[in-house]
Order: C-alpha cells, then structure tokens, then sequence
C-alpha cells in the first residue's frame, strides 16, 4: 500500500463575481444618494403623509433649530455672492474678492452681517465650530433675515423657499419667519417633512 | 497580481506542435474589490439616500390694500377653528367662536385612533367628499380614469362649495410639529380649504374659559 498523498489544493478564491457586485452596488448608491450638506445644527423634521419631493436646484433653504436660530443656504454659489453683495450694499459693508470667494463655499451661513466680515475671516474648521452660536437676526428692530430673503429673491426670480424646523421648535418662532415672509408676499414655500406612512382608512 | 499559467503538461505533445498552446489568464481581483467596497461604505456614510418630502402652502397675503370686497367670506356653518395650545394640547370650535358658553370649545386630541380626536371630527365633517375621493381612489386603481382627471376632479371635490373650512390658530407655545400635524391631517381628511390665521386675545379667553368651566366668562358678564 501507498501512501495516500494529500493533494495541496491552492486557497485562491475567484473575486470576479464580488468585483462584480459591489460594483453594482457601487453604481446603484452613486445614482441614487445625494450628498448630505453640513449643517451648523441637528434639525429633527416632524413626518408628514405628503409624498411631494423637494426640486433640486433653486432652492432657498430656511433652517430653524428648535432654539429659534435662523439660518440659510442656497445651491447656487453665484447666487450666494450677488445676495452677499446686495445685503452688504444695504448695510453700509462692501466686501472684498477674497471674502466673497470664501463666503460662497459656505454650505450655511446665518451670522449677523456687521459680524460677516469679522467670521469670513477665520479657518473653515473654527467656522464650523461658531456657526451655531449664531444666526440671522430675526427680531422686528434689526430684521436681517427680511433683507437675505429679499436680496436672494431679486438675484433669482426662480427661487423656491423651503423651510426646515425641528419639530420642537415653538410656533413662535415659525410665526416670526413666517410674518416676514408675508410682508415680502412670498407666499407660496415649501415646509420640508420627513416620510410618514398613515392614511385615513 | 494577474498571472499566466502556462499548461505545459510535462512536455507531453499532442498532435503535433502547430496548435497554439491554451492560456489560462487569471487576475487576481481582491485589490479591486477592496477598493469598491471602500468606495461603497464612504457613499453610504457620506449621502442620504431618500430627498426630504415636502408640503407645499400657501399662505394668505397679509398686503393692507386688499380690501373687505375681495376678501372671501366663510359661511359660519362651514368654518371650523382649530386652536393649537402648549403641551401638545387642541382645542376646536364650529362657527362663531362662543364666549359665553364654554362647551362650545372642544378639547380634541391628534391622536388619529381617538373617536373624539380631530381625524374623526373632520372625516365626520368632510364625509362626502372623503366617500367620493376614494370612489375616485378605486376608479383610478382600476385604470378608469387617468392621472390628470383623477388630479383634477379631487380638486374639485376638495374646493366644492360643501367642504368645510379650517382656519389654524397657534399659540406661541405650541411646536412646529403641532403646526404640521395640523397641516397633515388636512391632507388625510382631503379638506382643501384651510389657512392659517394669527391667534386672536378671543381664542385665549375661550381656552381660559374652558379650563376654568365657564366661571372665567361669569365673572364678566356680572359686571
């Protein structure tokens, strides 16, 4: 009797078949994600049934945390500069190139313009940090946020105003928004919910 | 890593050697594969995959030059106000707000199971147009009507001349998502005509005067 040799069978696995998935799978979050923009504040929407689906560009974007913090961001970096240039113009502040080059790569920006010049000029990673502790004024005496919404609508007839608000976030506050917006007659925007499955039976 | 393996066999020759010799190509496809998985986790942390849902509104224009001819009036059987207050609380009335008997404000909940809540005070109120959408529902499941004279005849019912009218108040106290909650039920109940109205000192009396069972109004009608 022989020995019964052991064949040394090689371990080597075939990876087309999980080349080919992942790159299907790959192709499949690429198509249909989009990317999530940073956000100075974690803003919980409140879930409604309506199914209709926020367009994607022109947007102006209104996000109030639920201490009632004003901020806002637009898609379009042109845009974000002429509005810059316009409410500076309101306000007595002109900016430089350089100022306005870093004020469009902003996601959001909610800081009160007498301190604009003040905030551009700091590191994006100190920026991020700071943009929370402040907001766009809101208050009746030093309504800035009456102003951007002007200026951004003169910019681009073709904005749409969307408003995202915690859902903590006191009626109040919703009001104030909401009364500036009705003295601009901008009276059509877009209340931005999260995905809720009811229906009356 | 890609290699050839060349089968020599040993130096076995078969039928001649004009055949060209058959090569085996393999690539070695981990690399590749390490990468796109790499590229898959960043995708999935780095975007969301669902666009955040919307609802649209319109909101009446508060210009001062309108004037008491243009403005449409609501028959005082149809109208329904919904006064949100703090802690989540809702209270509703039909009509003319009624300040001296506080059973006139209804104390009513969101809760869409409750019998006494708003969803089955508004489907009660909006019952026709409510039977006659989902007639329209089942139609257009069945393929009897297209999208648009769906879209459209909906609109219709929702904007009849029977439908009631909900018009909104919310105090400073109530949370953006009471206001949506509001909003949202509208869109359950198939009511097409609500707005939302500024809260009146009237509104407040009446919710003084509900928590308080009517002693609050007593004390000024004797004076």
């Amino acid at each position: 009797m022989s020995k019964v040799k052991v064949a040394r069978k090689s371990t080597r696995i075939d990876m087309t078949a999980m080349s080919d998935v992942t790159v299907l799978l790959l192709t499949f979050f690429m198509l249909t994600s989009t990317f999530v923009k940073k956000e100075p504040v974690q803003v919980t929407t409140p879930a409604s049934v309506s199914e209709i689906k926020i367009p994607e560009t022109n947007i102006l974007s209104i996000l109030i945390d639920p201490q009632g913090k004003v901020f806002m961001s637009m898609d379009k970096q042109g845009d974000m500069i002429n509005t810059l240039d316009s409410v500076g113009n309101q306000y007595g502040i002109t900016f430089t190139q350089k100022e306005k080059d870093k004020f469009k790569l902003l996601p959001t920006f909610g800081v009160d313009i007498k301190q604009m010049k003040e905030f551009l000029a700091k590191k994006p990673e100190v920026q991020d940090k700071i943009l929370a502790n402040y907001g766009i004024p809101t208050d009746s005496i030093n309504n800035q946020f009456k102003v951007w919404v002007q200026k951004a609508r003169k910019n681009n007839s073709e904005l749409r105003i969307a408003i995202k608000a915690d859902q903590k976030t006191p009626y109040k506050v919703i009001k104030d928004v909401m009364t500036s917006l009705q003295d601009l007659r901008e009276n059509r925007y877009n209340l931005i919910t999260a995905l809720k499955n009811e229906t009356a039976k | 890593m890609a290699e050839i393996q060349s089968n020599e066999g040993g130096g076995k020759k078969k039928k001649g050697g004009s055949k060209q010799k058959k090569l085996s190509v393999h690539i070695d496809f981990t690399p590749m594969v390490d990468m796109n998985m790499l590229l898959i986790t960043f995708f999935m942390l780095c975007t969301s995959l669902s666009k955040p849902q919307t609802m649209e509104i319109s909101m009446p224009s508060n210009d001062k030059k309108i004037t008491e001819q243009d403005r449409d009036k609501v028959k005082a059987s149809q109208a329904i106000t919904l006064v949100l207050s703090g802690n989540d609380s809702l209270f509703y009335y039909t009509g003319q707000p009624d300040y001296k008997n506080y059973n006139s404000l209804k104390l009513s909940s969101f809760n869409p199971q409750d019998p006494e809540g708003l969803r089955a005070f508004l489907l009660k109120r909006n019952s026709d147009a409510v039977y006659k959408i989902n007639e329209l529902k089942k139609k257009k499941m069945l393929r009897e009507i297209t999208q648009e004279q769906f879209t459209k005849q909906v609109s219709d019912l929702k904007n009849g001349k029977q439908t009631p009218v909900v018009i909104i108040k919310a105090s400073d106290r109530a949370t953006y998502k009471n206001l949506i909650d509001a909003l949202d039920e509208m869109q359950i109940c198939n009511i097409g005509k609500y707005v939302i109205d500024k809260i009146t000192p009237g509104d407040f009396f009446l919710i003084k005067n509900y928590d308080s069972k009517g002693t609050y109004s007593s004390k000024f009608a004797t004076k």
